[in-house]
C-alpha cells in the first residue's frame, strides 16, 4: 500500500466532510475490495474514512411492503436477519453466498453496491427488486445507479446510506461461479415484485450488471423454468475471459435463471 | 515393545508447534539489525535492459542500497546451474544458456529480476523500487513451443530455434517395425497442462554475512539447503562450503518448487557482504506466481501398435516440453528421465520409442512439481490405454489385465532403461475395482440418467519410480550431483537420540517417522528422540527431499546409522558383562546375553558409553555418535490403480467428482496415517490439474493466471472424501523394504479422472477432452457433440 | 506515526504503526506473534484467519488502525499451557495437518463455524473452507478433524 491518511468517522456528516476536505479521500466500509487493491497499489488515496462507527448506519428496518439495509450493515447479518429471511428469502440466500465467510463477517452492502464491482452478487439483487439506493443527498432508483463496470452515478464524496429493497411476490438468484474467485461467473435474481418479472444478470455483462429483458418477456407471460431455459440469450456485449466465453455465459444466464424460477416458486 | 515402531499410525510430533503458532517459518525469522528487500521485476517478457537508472531509489527514504545486474556481473558472479545434463541423439550436450541471478542486458520472462532495493522496511523498499526508471527495449515474446521451435525471435540468441535438446530413448527401428505388422493403431495427441505450484508459504530468504568471521548464512524456503549451499556456493558465488550455511528452517510445503535455487537466495547473500547487515526477502503471492518454477507443459503425440486381441506390440511417442526462459536446476531431467523411462507402465509393452524436444519460451522456468514427468507420463498412457479399448471395442479392464506384468515377471526389465524390481499390479488393479464397486457401476449410471446427470468411470494403472536415485544410475544419465543421503544417529550419554538427516521435513512429517524407525531400532519410546534437519551446519551432509526419496533413501542411512550404534553398544555391553560379543543380544531396548539373566539398558550402555570408566578403550573409543551415507540400488517402484467416478451436469458441464478410490502399493508401510494423509494430499493435485488448474500465459507472455482470482487452487468443496488404501509387495531395492509415497496420487489420478468425464461423455460422442476439464470446456464439448449429431 | 491499542488474546497491546499496516503485519510484526501466517495478496487464501471482537476475518484485509480497541485473538491464545484446545486436539488426532502453514487460519475458521453451526454437516464444513486454501491434505483430513472438533467441543 502506498501511505495514507487515516481516520475514524462519528457520523456520516463528519464522513462525507471529512472526505470532502482531503485531496483525494475515500470512504472505508469494510474494506472488503477497497483494501485488496491498495495492497496491490491500484489506488493511492491520500486518505481513508473509516465509517465503521457510525451506528446510524446499521441495521435492517422492516417497512411492511419494503426492507430497509443501512449501508454499513454486513452480509452475515442481512443472512441471519429475521426480518430478511421472512420478506425476501432470496435476498438473505444471496447474502449467505457472498464470497466466503470472512468477507460476510466484514462486507457491506453499501461498499459492495458502492463498488458496483461487475462480478459482485448485490447489484443483481438492487436491480432486480427495484430496489431504492438511499445516499445522504438523495434517493436514486435501482435503474440509473449504476452506471458501467465499477461506475456508478454517486458523485465525489457522495455517501450510500441505506438501501430499500420492495418486499417481492417471488424472487430467487442463482449464481454459476467463477471456479477460480468464486465471484459471479453468471448470477441471475428473477424477482416479481407487484405484478412485474424482472430478471438481473451480474457477472456476464462487459458493462456489469443489466436486466435480461428477453428473459423477463418469456417469464411475464410464462413463469416457468422452462419459458426462461428456452431463451436463447445472445452473447453480444457479454464478456470472454479465461474463464467463460460470451456464448458459454449467455447459456448460463438461461440456466440459471431457469433454476432461480424453480427456487422462487 | 514401544507402541512408536514401524507400522504404528503414531501422532504427528511436530503437530503441537504447528497448531499452537509455534512454528518457525523464515518469514517467522529476524535477525538483528535486519534489513528488507523488494525486487524490481520485469513488467515485460522479452526485452532488452537499455538502462537501468537507480539514482532517484538511492535516495529516498529508508533506503540502504540499490543493486542491479550489472553491478553483479561487474562482481563477477556466476550464473544459475542447472544440475543435470541431457545429451542430444547426435550425442552432443544440450544448450545451457546463462542465468544471471538479476538481469543483464536482457530479461526474458515477465517477473525476471531486474534490481534488488534493500530498505529499512519492506514498504520503504517497494516505494523507492517504483522510483527505479527502465529503460527496456521490448522485443516480441515468444510463448508457444511451436513458434518458438520455428526460430524467429529467440530467448537466446545463442540457443537456434530455442530448442534446448533434442532426445530419445528405446529403439526405433524395434518399433517400427512392431507397427509394421500391428492389426491396430490407436494415436492420442495431449496436452499436459502446465501448472502452479502454489506451496502455501510463498518463498522467503534472510540473507547474513559476518563480518569477523568471513561467514555468510542464508536462511531459505528450500527442499535442500545442502543442494543450495553446493550451487550457490560452488557455481554462482564463488564462497566455499565452510563459510556458507544455508537453513531451510520449517518450510510451508515445497512440491518440487522448494528445490530448486533461485535468483533471489544468490542476490540476497551477494547482498549481504555489500551492506553488512542481514536483508530479509519474502515473496508477495502474486510473484510466487509469476516466479516459482512452474510444472508440467507437455504437448506430445503418442502411438500403440496392438496385435488383433489387444496385446500391445509397441509404443511411439513424441513430446515436446515447455522449459521456460531459463534451464532450472532439474529441468532437463523431468521431461527425460523422469519421464519416458516409464513409457512401459505396467505393460509388457515389448517395444518402445519416445522423443523430446525440450524449448525455451519467455516464461518462467519449468521444473520439478510433484510427480515431475511421471504424471505426464502415466497421463499419456491411460489416456492412451483408454482410447484403444474404445477404438477396437475392447473392455478397459480387460485390455489392461491383459496387458499387464504379472508378478512372476520381477524384476522387470522394460524397453527403456529402467528394472522394475518388484510389484504386483494386478493385485491392486483387483482391489481398486472391488473397492469402488466397479460391476455396480453400469446401474449407477443408469441411476443418474433418471436425475438428468451423465456418470461416468475412469481407470487409471501406474507405475513410478523414485527414492531418487541410485547415484551410479543419475550420473551416467547425466546427473552432476550424487543422490544417496546421510544421516547421523548422536545417541546422548542419558540415552536419548538427536537423529541428523540430510532430507527436509515440510509437511512430509518426518520427524515423526524417522523417529519411528529409531523407536524401533533401540526400543525406545519416540518422546526420547529428535529428528534435525535444515541447518548445515549441523547436518553432516545430505540431498534433500523431493521424489518421494526421504524415506527410500534417507531412511536407510539412519537405520544404518542406529545399526552401527548398536554394534558399537554390543562391544561396551560385551565388556561390562563380561561376555562375548558374540553373545550379546539387543531386543526391546535390553542388551542381554544368550543363556544367561544378565541385562543392560540401552541407556546404562549409552551412559558407560560417556563415562568409560569400566570400557574396552583399547577396541572402541568412547560416545556413541554414528555416521551413515546410504545410496540405493534402485529406484522404488510404487505402483497402484486409481478410480474415479464423476457426474456431470449437462446443462452447465459442471463435473462433480462422486468417489475417487486409490489402491497404491507403497511397499512396507512406517506410518499408515502419514501415508493416508500423503495420498490425499497428491490426489487433490492430480485432481486440480485434472478439472481446475491451468496456467495461461498470453501471447505476450503476461501471465492471465497470475492470482487466485483466476488460478484455481482445489478447495474443500471442489473434492470429494477420498476412499484410500494401500496394498504392498515389500520394497525389493532397499533395506526397509518401503516405496515412496509422496508423488503417487499425483501421479495416477488424472487420467483416472479425464477417463471418467470422457466415459460419462462417450454416449455424446465425445472422445477427447483437455486438462483441466472445466465446466465451460466440459459445456463446449457437449454443444459440439449436438451440433455433430444434428449434421448427421 | 499513530498508535493503535487493542486486546490480543486477552492482552493489552499498543505500538506504534504507520496507517497502511494491516493487522496482520501489526501481530507478527509489531508484537512478533507470528502464529498468524501470511499465503496471498488477494484475501483468499486464508492463512492470516484470526477472530476480532468474537468473528473470524483475514487479517491480512484489516487495517491495524481498524482493529482499534478490538478484542482481537489469535492461534497463539487457544492452548492452555501444552494442553491443546479441543479444536486443536482435533487436529492433531486426524492428522488434519501436513506443512502446518494453512492450519492457523484453518483452526481458527473452524472455530467460528462451530460456534454458528455446532454440528455442521460435512458439506457444510467444506462449503465454510471456502476462504481457507489447503495445498497439502486435500482437506480430507481436516474436514475430519473440524468434525470432530465439533463433536468434542459439544461435548
Amino acid at each position: 500500500m502506498y501511505q495514507f491518511n487515516y481516520q475514524k468517522a462519528g457520523s456520516a456528516d463528519e464522513a462525507t466532510s471529512a472526505v470532502a476536505a482531503a485531496d483525494d479521500g475515500r470512504f472505508l466500509a469494510g474494506g472488503m475490495t477497497l483494501i485488496p487493491t491498495l495492497k496491490q497499489r491500484l489506488a493511492q488515496p491520500s486518505d481513508l474514512v473509516d465509517l465503521a462507527d457510525i451506528g446510524d448506519l446499521v441495521g435492517i428496518e422492516d417497512g411492511g411492503d419494503s426492507v430497509t439495509i443501512k449501508a454499513m450493515t454486513r452480509h452475515v447479518d442481512v443472512a441471519n436477519s429475521d426480518v430478511v429471511q421472512s420478506k425476501i428469502p432470496a435476498l438473505a440466500g444471496l447474502a449467505d453466498n457472498i464470497g466466503d465467510p470472512q468477507v460476510r463477517n466484514r462486507g457491506t452492502i453499501g461498499g459492495s453496491v458502492a463498488n458496483n464491482d461487475p462480478a459482485a452478487d448485490y447489484p443483481a439483487a438492487v436491480l432486480a427488486l427495484n430496489a431504492t439506493v438511499i445516499t445522504n443527498q438523495r434517493e436514486i432508483a435501482a435503474e440509473s445507479f449504476f452506471d458501467g463496470m465499477f461506475t456508478t452515478v454517486l458523485e465525489e464524496g457522495e455517501l450510500i446510506t441505506a438501501v430499500r429493497f420492495p418486499v417481492p411476490e417471488k424472487a430467487a438468484y442463482t449464481k454459476f461461479p467463477n471456479p477460480a474467485s468464486r465471484y459471479a461467473l453468471v448470477g441471475v435474481m428473477v424477482a416479481q415484485t407487484g405484478g412485474e418479472t424482472r430478471v438481473a444478470v451480474t457477472g456476464a455483462g462487459q458493462d456489469g450488471v443489466f436486466r435480461a429483458s428477453d428473459i423477463e418477456s418469456a417469464l411475464s407471460g410464462n413463469w416457468s423454468a422452462d419459458a426462461a431455459k428456452g431463451v436463447k440469450m445472445s452473447d453480444d456485449g457479454l464478456n470472454t475471459d479465461i474463464h467463460a466465453s460470451a456464448e458459454y455465459r449467455a447459456h448460463l444466464i438461461s440456466v440459471m435463471a431457469s433454476r432461480a424460477v424453480t427456487a422462487a416458486g | 515393545m514401544t507402541g512408536t515402531g514401524i507400522g504404528a499410525s503414531v501422532k504427528r510430533v511436530e503437530d503441537q508447534r504447528f497448531l499452537t503458532g509455534n512454528g518457525n517459518y523464515t518469514d517467522d525469522i529476524n535477525r538483528p539489525g535486519q534489513s528488507h528487500a523488494w525486487i524490481l521485476r520485469s513488467p515485460h517478457a522479452h526485452a532488452t535492459l537499455n538502462s537501468v537508472d537507480i539514482s532517484k531509489a538511492v535516495k529516498a527514504e529508508g533506503v540502504i542500497a540499490v543493486f542491479t545486474g550489472a553491478d553483479m556481473a561487474a562482481d563477477g558472479v556466476g550464473s544459475i546451474p542447472c544440475g543435470w545434463q541431457i545429451h542430444n541423439k547426435d550425442g552432443s550436450p544440450m544448450m545451457e544458456p546463462g542465468h544471471p541471478p538479476l538481469a543483464h542486458e536482457k530479461v526474458r520472462y515477465v517477473g525476471d529480476q531486474v534490481a534488488i532495493v534493500i530498505a529499512a522496511t519492506r514498504d520503504a523498499a517497494r516505494d523507492a523500487a517504483e522510483l527505479i526508471e527502465v529503460d527496456y527495449g521490448v522485443l516480441p515474446a515468444v510463448v508457444d513451443m511451436d513458434s518458438a521451435l520455428a526460430g524467429g525471435t529467440l530467448v537466446h540468441d545463442d540457443v537456434p530455434n530455442n530448442r534446448c535438446f533434442d532426445w530419445e530413448i528405446g529403439e526405433k527401428d524395434a518399433v517400427d517395425e512392431a507397427f509394421a505388422k500391428a492389426d491396430h493403431v490407436v494415436s492420442i495427441d495431449l496436452v499436459n497442462n502446465r501448472l502452479i505450484p502454489n506451496a502455501m508459504e510463498p518463498r522467503a530468504a534472510i540473507s547474513d554475512f559476518d563480518r569477523s568471521t568471513s561467514q555468510y548464512t542464508l536462511f531459505t524456503t528450500s527442499q535442500n539447503p545442502h543442494v543450495i549451499r553446493l550451487l550457490m556456493g560452488a557455481f554462482v558465488l564463488q564462497i566455499p562450503e565452510h563459510k556458507l550455511r544455508v537453513v531451510a528452517p520449517d518450510v510451508g510445503g515445497g512440491f518440487g518448487s522448494k528445490i530448486f535455487h533461485y535468483a533471489e537466495e544468490a542476490i540476497l547473500t551477494w547482498a549481504a557482504a555489500k551492506v553488512h547487515q542481514p536483508i530479509k526477502w519474502t515473496a508477495e503471492r502474486s510473484e510466487s506466481f509469476a516466479t516459482d518454477a512452474h510444472g508440467r507443459d507437455h504437448e506430445s503425440h503418442a502411438e500403440l501398435a496392438l496385435d488383433k486381441s489387444g496385446k500391445f506390440l509397441g509404443l511411439r511417442v513424441a513430446t515436446k516440453a515447455n522449459i521456460g526462459a531459463y534451464l532450472s536446476t532439474f529441468g532437463s531431467s523431468v521431461p527425460t528421465y523422469l519421464y519416458a523411462t516409464l513409457m512401459a507402465g505396467v505393460y509388457t509393452t515389448p517395444a518402445i520409442y519416445a522423443e523430446v524436444q525440450t524449448v525455451f519460451t519467455n516464461t518462467v522456468p519449468v521444473d520439478a512439481y510433484r510427480g515431475a514427468g511421471r504424471p505426464e507420463c502415466t497421463y499419456l498412457l491411460e489416456r492412451l490405454v483408454t482410447k484403444a479399448a474404445r477404438d477396437i471395442g475392447i473392455d478397459p479392464v480387460e485390455l489392461r489385465k491383459m496387458n499387464m506384468i504379472q508378478p512372476d515377471q520381477y524384476p522387470y526389465q522394460t524397453p527403456v532403461a529402467l528394472q522394475y524390481d518388484c510389484g504386483d499390479s494386478p493385485a491392486t488393479f483387483e482391489s481398486a475395482l472391488k473397492a469402488s464397486d466397479y460391476a455396480g457401476f453400469e446401474k449407477r449410471r443408469t441411476d443418474a440418467e433418471k436425475s438428468g446427470k451423465l456418470r461416468g468411470i475412469g481407470i487409471s494403472t501406474y507405475i513410478e519410480a523414485c527414492g531418487i536415485a541410485p547415484s551410479a544410475v543419475a550420473g551416467a544419465l547425466g546427473a552432476r550431483a550424487g543422490l544417496y543421503e546421510s544421516a547421523q544417529v548422536r545417541v546422548h550419554p542419558t540415552g536419548s537420540v538427536t537423529v541428523y538427516t540430510g532430507t527436509h521435513s515440510h509437511g512430509q512429517g518426518h520427524e515423526t517417522t524417522f523417529a519411528q524407525l529409531v523407536s524401533e531400532s533401540f526400543g525406545i519410546p519416540i518422546d526420547q528422540i529428535e529428528i534435525s534437519h535444515g541447518d548445515t551446519d549441523q547436518v553432516q551432509f545430505g540431498m534433500g527431499t523431493y521424489g518421494s526419496r526421504s524415506l527410500a533413501v534417507g531412511g536407510p542411512a539412519i537405520l544404518n546409522a542406529c545399526n552401527k550404534v548398536i554394534d558399537k553398544a554390543k562391544k561396551i555391553a560385551a565388556h561390562i558383562m563380561e561376555a562375548d560379543v558374540s553373545d550379546i543380544e539387543f531386543a526391546d531396548g535390553k542388551f542381554t546375553v544368550a543363556g544367561t539373566d544378565k541385562e543392560m539398558a540401552f541407556a546404562e550402555i549409552s551412559l558407560a558409553a560417556y563415562v568409560p570408566h569400566n570400557y574396552p578403550i583399547e577396541e572402541i573409543e568412547p560416545g556413541l555418535d554414528e555416521n551413515a551415507f546410504y545410496d540405493p540400488l534402485n529406484f522404488s517402484f510404487p505402483g497402484g490403480a486409481h478410480i474415479c467416478e464423476v457426474e456431470i451436469d449437462p446443462e452447465t458441464g459442471d463435473v462433480e467428482v462422486i468417489s475417487f478410490t486409490a489402491v497404491d502399493d507403497v511397499g512396507r508401510v512406517v506410518n499408515p496415517m502419514i501415508v493416508e494423509g500423503q495420498v490425499h494430499g497428491g490426489l487433490a493435485q492430480g485432481l486440480g490439474q485434472a478439472m481446475l488448474e491451468g496456467c495461461v500465459y498470453d501471447d505476450d507472455g503476461q501471465l492471465l493466471t497470475g492470482s487466485y482470482m483466476d488460478y484455481t487452487m482445489p478447495r474443500a468443496d471442489d473434492l470429494p472424501n477420498f476412499s484410500v488404501a494401500t496394498q504392498g509387495v515389500m520394497g525389493a531395492s532397499n533395506p526397509l523394504e518401503v516405496k515412496g509415497v509422496g508423488e503417487v496420487g499425483a501421479i495416477g489420478s488424472p487420467p483416472a479422472v479425464i477417463n471418467a468425464i470422457l466415459d460419462a461423455l462417450a454416449p455424446l460422442g465425445v472422445d477427447d477432452i483437455s486438462m483441466p476439464a472445466t465446466s465451460q470446456k466440459v459445456w463446449q464439448a457437449i454443444q459440439e457433440s449436438n451440433v455433430r449429431q444434428a449434421a448427421e | 506515526m499513530p498508535t493503535v491499542s487493542m486486546t490480543v488474546n486477552g492482552k493489552s497491546v499498543s505500538a506504534e504503526v504507520e496507517p497502511r499496516t494491516l493487522l496482520v503485519q501489526y501481530l507478527r510484526e509489531s508484537l512478533g506473534m507470528t502464529g498468524t501466517h501470511v499465503g496471498c495478496d488477494t484475501s483468499q487464501c486464508g492463512a492470516c484467519v484470526v477472530h476480532v471482537n468474537g468473528e473470524s476475518l483475514k487479517s491480512c484485509t484489516m487495517l491495524a488502525a481498524q482493529a482499534e480497541g478490538a478484542d482481537v485473538a489469535t492461534i497463539e491464545g487457544l492452548a492452555n499451557g501444552d494442553e491443546l484446545h479441543p479444536m486443536q486436539e482435533a487436529f492433531r488426532e486426524n492428522h488434519g495437518l501436513q506443512c502446518g502453514f494453512c492450519t492457523p487460519g484453518m483452526v481458527m475458521s473452524a472455530l467460528d463455524l462451530v460456534q454458528k453451526n455446532p454440528d455442521p454437516s460435512e458439506q457444510e464444513v467444506r462449503e465454510w473452507l471456502e476462504g481457507n486454501l489447503c495445498r497439502c491434505t486435500g482437506y480430507h483430513n481436516i474436514v475430519k478433524s473440524i468434525l470432530a472438533g465439533a463433536e468434542a467441543l459439544r461435548g
